[in-house]
């Protein structure tokens, strides 16, 4: 029988995976429904929610669970770690959980109580943002609310629309961009004049460049931030005075033609195109569009490397490793490593991955090439190496946590949270542990 | 002077070494024409194995056989364990009845003691010997027990259970098995009997009453009738019947108390249950079968097995009771009631089943059990789980297990591990001495004892220098012999008891003093040996001489030697006379009637206490007050698994749900293997087997059975396939294995044959799914290394294949229908070593014992990677990670010898021992996975 029923058009990497670190798997169980969102509370612990209403805390070392955070009715809509400021001595980890049963709930990471419940909401909180600066935190739903650490309602916007504000960003300046359908909202918090504590937030301006919702909104730096939308346009912003600076709107396309300005529509169904998700790194955004994956230089003002079809179905989810690594995962159920490489066109130069060459990775190498054939003979070229996937999941992943050494957790409609773990790093732990067992029962004298 | 048996005896090894090596020669080969032919040696042609001692014997193989000295008839045998004529065959049972039954010592003294107004039962102890009779080629343990019985003489029956078996050093060696065994049965059966006897008090004392009112009634009429102011002849005699009557009722009463106040002697054995009590409330408000039995006792109007009596309609008693020729005797069934007879039975079949086969597969296996029981840290990984489950081994097989760790680690750092040593270190000591005889007249003679001990078994040398003493005895011209008691081991001195291979003061002085004996001896009965029982090593003794705790009680070491002798004396004196008769006249008592002629019998023996040896001729060790050693066995095999719902090693297999399916498909399959004892026979014959095939102490039957089935099938896997190698290898390293097919059968088959090789992880079964039907999940590799898939072409069989794809990277599929394997490369060296398709094993038990070594083997070298703090942990504070890896590596290499997929089998298993070792107590192993990004290549047959 054959069990090779990739579809030819993805790229795939065959069982050897060298550069996989990922050899060790833990399967968290606790879930009953659809698991959503990952958000890390410190340096080994995590909360994972979703559908089931349900939050829990867990050890990424250990896979250890923690807590059972029961409160919510309905599903979790958002959840956003709220560490305490700067100038408070004890540490206390609190998140903040928004549900569809309209409440927010405040939880103390440590003691795994639920500090403070908020339910005066007229609609469901779809995205939660913490302003560190300041001390307070922004619930979007219909409306913008402001609130303090004690959970004090500071200042409200009016009621913006029924679909409610889909996700929100700071900005410089006491701003924050709140993505509003195709409307992209500046908001700028205000000290009011009389009371001490007291802010007021005032509408600064609407933006209606994209032409259909925008689905991700990312802060990149101080002076921009990017947005992306559902037919798959890309605009990157000025932060300060909120002007386009540049846009990216066909991704079939962009290849082809890197300098263009333009806005074509675009032909294909959107849900191949759709901006999913964005994250950046100072030099590059990095979008997940549709199946695909576009790199886009914010000097350069054009995509550097893309993998069109980098999934069998939606990318949900990607993140920048520092090692110029990017991992996404998809609605196919697979999380896949890719790295960003650089390949001169200086033909003596020995090719950097010959060693995949050797196994079978031609193929990436020539869809590469072709894009860099296009683009100007004298740049450095770039392409998205598959270096790693990891089939775990039954159903679409979600979303992914990256710890560092500590390894990577992924959430899934599967009801599972899985941490992947580096197997040589877990062995010598493991070693570790034995020998001060050892050391600790004596064993090392009687008996060995 | 040598009598013929003697050279029988010598011939017959001879014999032996000639079917071991000519005989082998000639099966292979087509038969030679007769005048070439070597003769074959008598049992040769039978497939009998070299070492089977069987030659003499008239029984097919050993069984069990309990016997009762009938008060009417004599001693008979009563039944055989296995219930099957071939078994003893042309073995004569009424007579080796009449002579087990004629080796009872114990004082079952019932009666009028003296001072004593009514009769007085005797809580007596069971005794325990071992008898030869060499012209029938057998040795038994003989365990003698009474039982009480109203209707009987003396309230008592005597009754024995025997293992008999052709091979002394069997018994020799197993004593303390077969005794703590035997009393397992014995005690079910008293403990039945008990109960019913307090029963049967109960009606007699109905029928007392009734008897009484009506002769009352009776007596009143008469003295109303009666106006003449004397009494008539009727009269008086009335109210003599009337007061015999009221005396009787006293005496059952008392007899009732007597019997309702038995000792809780045993109450510290509260995990002893030689039976499950048969109703709830039972259960649950006693914590052991004694109580049980008292609480029972106390009321048992309002327990079932007495819930007919309060029904009991009273019958009119007439004076006089009847003799005991009058009256059809009781069953051992009605004695003990029916379920705690059939608890016997179990028990008794227990005990065959597990002393079945060679004795020295029997000693090798005890003693590798227990050297595994201490390889704590990795035996988890292949061994059975349900061997683990047993607890307190010390106290267990009487081997090296009693040994303490220590010892036993001392002694495999000095001495080679040869069975030899090991034997030595089991101190095989209950096998006891030889016993002068005749020659001590003297019994004040205090070297003797000393001399006695030097002939121990405890040496090879010294085993088969008792083999020419065997030899030797049997020049008394008699049948039965004794050859020791374990009292008069007590001679030993402490010093020669600690040593682990005492030396006998010199072969000569023993040969000597044995050959004195033998010419001296012309008694019939030679008793091997009796058991007064462990029990007076006190706790912390064992603890502190480990090795030396079959030597038996200190305490009275002289006083025990001495007192022996003497009183075999009177045995070889007494025994010629009456050795038509050898019963145990203490046994017998005065209210046998057809016992001894000789008229002290015919009435009550004048002291309860021990009898003084010159009155009644047999060895006799006098009941012990307290069976400790009894109590040590019976504890640690209520842990073990047996078939009647023990929980033990059994549960886990239930527990999971993935056994049940197996065993039941195990069962099933073996049928025609070895299922029972009866099929036994003919199955080991056409596998060219010899008697002694099965495989001995088995947890359980059924683990033993899967073992060889198991072995069986992997057999025929590596001989099937090619590509069994990298089957297994995949299974050693923890990579899941898919057996993928449409017949469920043979999936599970195969998956049966590879479980062998699968792992543990640490939880109490093996991670091995024989049959699923539904599509894997990634949970489901953390679960299992080796599951049998279920292929169809229904959707949901699409899903299961769309599954397996898509995880296939942590899978091995080994496609039964197609015969083909996905599996990654294998290129090492222990796999071929472990399913060399060209070996010469034929049988499943070897051939799994064969694995079984090669992953022992396997095991160590994981235990000395896992254990080496060099090669995990940097040496120097500086030193890189890249030098601890590379010390690794070549560690592996070079130091362990492994080379290429090797390294990962035994990092896998390292592995599985770190996590084992570091998992904290409270909590369960996280079940994580770990896997490699190896390429697969497909197999094709």
């Amino acid at each position: 029988f054959t069990l090779a029923l990739k579809k030819s058009s993805v790229q795939t990497i065959g069982e050897e995976q060298i550069q996989n670190p990922y050899t060790e798997l833990l399967v968290l169980k606790g879930h009953q429904d659809i698991v959503r969102f990952l958000v890390q509370i410190d340096d080994c612990r995590f909360a994972s929610a979703g559908d089931d209403g349900i939050i829990f805390l867990w050890n990424a070392q250990t896979g250890e669970k923690l807590f059972e955070l029961h409160g919510h009715t309905q599903k979790i809509t958002a959840i956003a770690p709220f560490s305490s400021s700067d100038d408070s001595e004890e540490k206390s980890n609190l998140i903040l959980t928004a549900s569809a049963d309209k409440t927010v709930i405040v939880w103390d990471c440590t003691t795994g109580r639920q500090v403070q419940k908020v339910s005066c909401f007229h609609s469901t909180v779809k995205c939660l943002t913490v302003l560190q600066r300041l001390d307070v935190w922004l619930s979007g739903g219909s409306d913008l609310c402001v609130w303090n650490r004690k959970l004090d309602l500071l200042c409200k916007t009016s009621h913006l629309t029924d679909a409610g504000i889909s996700t929100l960003v700071e900005l410089p300046k006491n701003c924050v961009a709140a993505a509003v359908g195709k409307e992209l909202i500046i908001f700028r918090l205000t000290a009011s004049s009389d009371k001490s504590e007291g802010w007021n937030i005032l509408e600064v301006k609407r933006l209606v460049d994209h032409h259909d919702n925008i689905l991700s909104l990312v802060s990149v730096n101080d002076l921009t931030f990017v947005t992306g939308s559902h037919v798959g346009e890309l605009i990157v912003w000025d932060a300060i005075d909120w002007t386009k600076q540049a846009s990216e709107c066909n991704f079939w396309e962009s290849s082809v033609h890197p300098d263009s300005q333009t806005e074509i529509k675009l032909s294909q169904s959107p849900n191949e195109t759709s901006v999913q998700h964005l994250t950046s790194d100072e030099e590059c955004v990095f979008a997940a569009v549709g199946k695909g994956i576009y790199v886009y230089n914010l000097q350069m003002k054009r995509v550097i490397a893309c993998q069109r079809t980098a999934h069998d179905s939606s990318v949900l989810h990607i993140e920048k490793l520092p090692n110029r690594q990017l991992i996404s995962c998809s609605e196919d159920g697979s999380v896949r490593i890719w790295e960003l490489r650089e390949k001169q066109q200086v033909p003596a130069e020995p090719v950097p991955t010959g060693f995949f060459n050797m196994w079978g990775f031609g193929r990436a190498n020539k869809q590469a090439n072709q894009a860099a054939k296009k683009t100007q003979e004298n740049t450095t070229m770039h392409f998205l190496e598959l270096v790693g996937d990891l089939i775990g999941h039954s159903s679409a992943v979600q979303m992914f946590l990256y710890f560092g050494e500590l390894g990577l957790v992924t959430c899934s409609a599967d009801h599972l949270v899985i941490l992947w773990k580096d197997g040589e790093r877990e062995s010598r732990l493991r070693s570790l542990t034995l020998f001060q067992k050892l050391a600790q029962n004596g064993d090392l004298q009687l008996k060995f | 002077m040598i009598g013929a048996p003697d050279v029988v005896a010598l011939a017959r090894q001879e014999e032996e070494e000639a079917a071991a090596g000519g005989g082998a020669e000639a099966w292979r080969e087509p038969p030679l024409p007769e005048e070439y032919s070597v003769p074959l040696a008598p049992f040769g042609g039978h497939g009998a194995s070299p070492w089977a001692r069987a030659g003499g014997s008239k029984f097919l193989r050993d069984f069990i056989l309990v016997a009762e000295f009938s008060e009417q008839v004599g001693p008979q045998p009563l039944l055989t364990v296995p219930d099957d004529a071939k078994v003893p065959g042309s073995f004569d049972l009424n007579y080796f009845s009449l002579r087990i039954m004629s080796v009872d010592y114990q004082a079952s003294f019932v009666g009028h003691p003296p001072g004593c107004a009514y009769p007085k039962l005797n809580f007596v102890e069971d005794s325990k010997v071992v008898l030869g009779d060499s012209k029938e080629g057998a040795f038994a343990y003989v365990h003698h027990l009474t039982l009480y019985d109203l209707e009987a003489r003396g309230f008592v029956r005597p009754f024995c259970m025997a293992y008999i078996s052709a091979d002394e050093h069997k018994i020799m060696q197993q004593f303390q098995e077969l005794s703590a065994e035997f009393s397992k049965a014995s005690e079910c059966l008293k403990t039945g009997n008990r109960k019913a006897f307090a029963s049967e008090l109960e009606k007699k004392l109905k029928d007392l009453d009734y008897t009484r009112s009506v002769l009352h009634g009776e007596t009143e009429i008469q003295k109303k009738a009666n106006d003449k102011g004397y009494y008539t002849t009727q009269a008086i005699e009335k109210a003599n019947e009337l007061a015999s009557v009221e005396k009787s009722i006293i005496e059952h009463q008392d007899l009732l108390k007597q019997i309702r106040s038995y000792p809780y002697r045993k109450l510290k054995d509260s995990d002893f249950h030689p039976y499950e009590p048969e109703c709830a409330p039972d259960q649950a408000s006693v914590g052991s079968d004694q109580d049980l039995a008292a609480s029972d006792l106390a009321e048992p109007g309002e327990t079932t097995p007495y819930s007919h009596v309060p029904s009991y309609t009273p019958k009119l008693i007439k004076a006089k009771s009847a003799k005991c020729f009058d009256k059809k005797l009781k069953t051992l069934e009605e004695l003990c009631d029916i379920y705690f007879f059939t608890q016997t039975l179990d028990q008794l079949h227990q005990i065959e089943r597990t002393f079945r086969g060679d004795v020295c597969y029997l000693l090798t296996n005890q003693i590798s059990r227990a050297l595994l029981k201490q390889q704590s840290i990795t035996n988890f990984l292949f061994e059975d789980a349900s061997f683990l489950d047993e607890k307190a081994p010390e106290k267990h097989y009487r081997g090296c297990q009693e040994l303490g760790q220590d010892a036993v680690e001392r002694k495999c750092s000095e001495e080679s591990p040869t069975p030899k040593v090991v034997v030595s270190l089991g101190s095989y000591k209950s096998s006891v001495e030889c016993v002068p005889i005749k020659m001590e007249q003297d019994i004040d003679d205090p070297p003797e004892p000393a001399m006695t001990e030097s002939i121990t078994f405890e040496h090879q040398e010294n085993l088969d220098y008792l083999d020419a003493d065997i030899k030797g005895s049997i020049s008394s011209g008699e049948s039965i012999e004794v050859l020791g008691t374990e009292k008069s081991a007590s001679g030993l001195t402490k010093s020669e008891s600690q040593a682990s291979l005492p030396i006998s003061p010199s072969p000569q002085a023993g040969r000597s003093k044995v050959g004195s004996r033998r010419t001296v001896s012309e008694d019939s009965i030679e008793v091997l040996s009796t058991c007064p029982s462990e029990a007076l090593i006190p706790e912390d003794f064992k603890a502190s001489y480990p090795s030396a705790i079959n030597e038996e009680p200190y305490a009275d070491d002289e006083e025990g030697g001495l007192r022996f002798a003497p009183r075999l004396n009177p045995d070889d004196a007494d025994e010629p006379e009456d050795g038509s008769n050898p019963e145990n006249p203490a046994q017998v008592d005065s209210a046998c009637c057809i016992g001894k002629e000789s008229p002290r019998f015919l009435e009550p023996l004048p002291s309860p206490g021990p009898r003084p040896c010159d009155e009644d001729g047999v060895v006799r060790i006098p009941p012990q007050p307290y069976r400790q050693a009894e109590q040590g066995p019976c504890g640690g095999f209520a842990g073990s698994p047996h078939p009647d719902g023990v929980p033990g090693g059994l549960l886990p297999h239930e527990l999971d749900s993935r056994y049940p399916a197996g065993g039941r498909e195990l069962s099933r399959t073996s049928l025609d293997e070895c299922s029972d004892s009866t099929s036994y026979i003919s199955s080991a014959a056409s596998t060219c087997s010899d008697r002694t095939p099965s495989p001995a102490h088995p947890p359980c039957p059924a683990s033993e059975r899967h073992k060889k089935k198991a072995g069986q099938n992997a057999l025929r896997f590596i001989r099937q396939y090619p590509f069994a190698h990298p089957a297994i290898y995949s299974l050693l390293s923890g990579r899941t294995l898919i057996v993928l097919g449409e017949d469920e059968a043979i999936v599970k088959k195969l998956v049966t044959a590879l479980s062998i090789f699968v792992p543990s992880c640490g939880v109490r079964a093996k991670p091995v799914k024989h049959w699923l039907t539904a599509p894997l999940h990634v949970v489901d590799f953390q679960r299992w290394k080796l599951v049998g898939l279920q292929r169809t072409a229904s959707p949901a069989g699409v899903n299961v294949l769309h599954a397996l794809s898509r995880y296939s990277r942590y899978v091995s599929i080994l496609d039964a229908d197609s015969k083909t394997l996905r599996c990654p490369l294998y290129r090492g060296a222990v796999v071929a070593r472990l399913a060399d398709h060209r070996t010469q094993i034929k049988r499943g038990s070897t051939y799994y014992m064969h694995v079984q070594s090669v992953l022992t083997q396997l095991c160590s070298k994981a235990f000395l990677f896992a254990f080496c703090h060099h090669l995990h942990l940097p040496v120097a504070e500086s030193e890189p990670e890249e030098a601890v890896a590379s010390r690794r590596v070549s560690f592996l290499k070079h130091h362990l010898g492994l080379a290429n997929e090797d390294l990962k089998i035994v990092q896998y298993l390292a592995e599985l021992l770190k996590l084992r070792y570091i998992q904290e107590p409270g909590q369960g192993a996280n079940p994580l996975l770990r896997f490699d990004y190896v390429p697969s290549f497909l197999y094709k047959i």
